[in-house]
């Protein structure tokens, strides 16, 4: 029952993009097409969930076990930096098939910043291990989920006619707008 | 290079808000009042001002193939220095700006000054920029909050103007961020075309 609440209010309650405005920059910049949108959810799932794991050991086994809490989010930035290096490096061994699907994408996550901040908050909300996982991937489906929704939307907003000014970004972060307001009907939910 | 051009340049421009488009997290996330909004954009400000001030002068002696990193450690070193004096000094606003104060690290504006700018400029310069760039960014997240809690609560930098009927709180909630910016955008597009 627990994992299923975590999931239900990561996933639509508290969406991560539309209700807590993190990785506002690859929503807004990859969400052109539905592809390149899939890519990057998968992308930031599979990073998001090894990131969330890693972090939280060390947090547990090495910053609280000596009382180095100060350098979380200098250690955290790095571990997420290094590891994306080495998903990059492993995919290309492994996975050339996968690696060719999410390469682009991997470089950018690094800056992404729902990785950094689904790492802090599942430290803040003093998670165990698991309900972090599933905190983790649940946040991942949700930003997915937005992100997918948000590219179908601007594929067809590409072939209507829009007012010079607002062209471009104003009326994609207007569509955001009237998405997140869509989103907020699932206030109170839980 | 003239200081006053570079700084001039940061907050009109080149406003990364709203010209470059860049850290659009913490300016749709922490602009729910004016007061907020503000004190964001100055932690920012001074994360940037510090970090082009050092990636600046330590630029000839971090190794190229290692620069990203050596940029984020220097970053993410100021931003828990502004970490540790918000929580110790002013701990409410601390708290309502939550999450978004360790997220300055990834702010890509940040990093996109300091691969952009700081390493490639004198220390003085430097500081300059991160300094406009900070103010730029700063003055949208103001104007931002200011509109919203306006429109929202009818409040002003927390003083009541009009009754708090008058308030539509939808403005406060998320989708009145996106929708307030994506109309300044237009705005300031428009204004620089004219």
């Amino acid at each position: 029952m627990d994992y299923i609440l975590i999931f239900i209010t990561a996933v639509f309650v508290n969406n991560i993009v539309l209700a807590q405005f993190l990785g506002i920059c690859p929503f807004l910049g990859v969400s052109k097409k539905v592809d390149t949108a899939a890519g990057m959810g998968a992308a930031v799932t599979f990073v998001l969930t090894i990131a969330t794991i890693v972090t939280y050991l060390v947090q547990k086994y090495v910053l609280d076990a000596f009382g180095l809490g100060y350098l979380q989010t200098i250690s955290f930035i790095l571990i997420i930096a290094a590891l994306v290096q080495m998903v990059e490096i492993i995919l290309k061994k492994v996975s050339p098939a996968l690696y060719q699907a999410l390469g682009v994408f991997l470089p950018l996550i690094t800056t992404n910043c729902v990785i950094l901040g689904v790492a802090i908050l599942v430290i803040q909300k003093d998670y165990n291990l698991m309900q972090s996982i599933v905190f983790a991937i649940s946040t991942a489906i949700g930003y997915s989920m937005a992100l997918i929704i948000f590219a179908t939307i601007r594929e067809q907003l590409a072939l209507t006619r829009v007012p010079d000014a607002l062209k471009g970004t104003p009326i994609a972060l207007i569509t955001a707008g009237l998405l997140a307001m869509a989103f907020m009907g699932f206030s109170g939910v839980v | 290079m003239n200081n006053m051009k570079v700084l001039m340049n940061g907050i009109v421009k080149e406003n990364p808000t709203f010209v470059i488009l860049l850290g659009m997290c913490p300016t749709l996330g922490t602009t729910s009042s004016a007061m907020n909004g503000f004190s964001m954009g100055l932690a920012t400000t001074f994360v940037l001002a510090c970090s082009n001030i050092a990636i600046s002068a330590l630029k000839n002696v971090i190794p190229d193939q290692v620069r990203i990193p050596g940029y984020i450690v220097v970053i993410a070193a100021f931003v828990t220095v502004v970490q540790m004096c918000m929580e110790a000094f002013v701990p409410a606003l601390y708290a309502s700006l939550g999450l978004f104060i360790p997220l300055i690290v990834v702010n890509c504006i940040v990093l996109g000054r300091a691969e952009s700018f700081a390493a490639k400029n004198g220390i003085i310069n430097s500081a300059f920029d991160g300094l406009g760039m900070g103010l730029g960014f700063t003055m949208a997240l103001t104007i931002l909050g200011t509109i919203r809690e306006f429109i929202g609560t009818g409040k002003f930098f927390g003083t009541t103007v009009l009754p708090e009927e008058f308030g539509s709180l939808i403005f406060v909630l998320a989708p009145g961020a996106f929708i307030v910016l994506g109309y300044l955008i237009a705005i300031a597009s428009k204004l620089r075309k004219a």
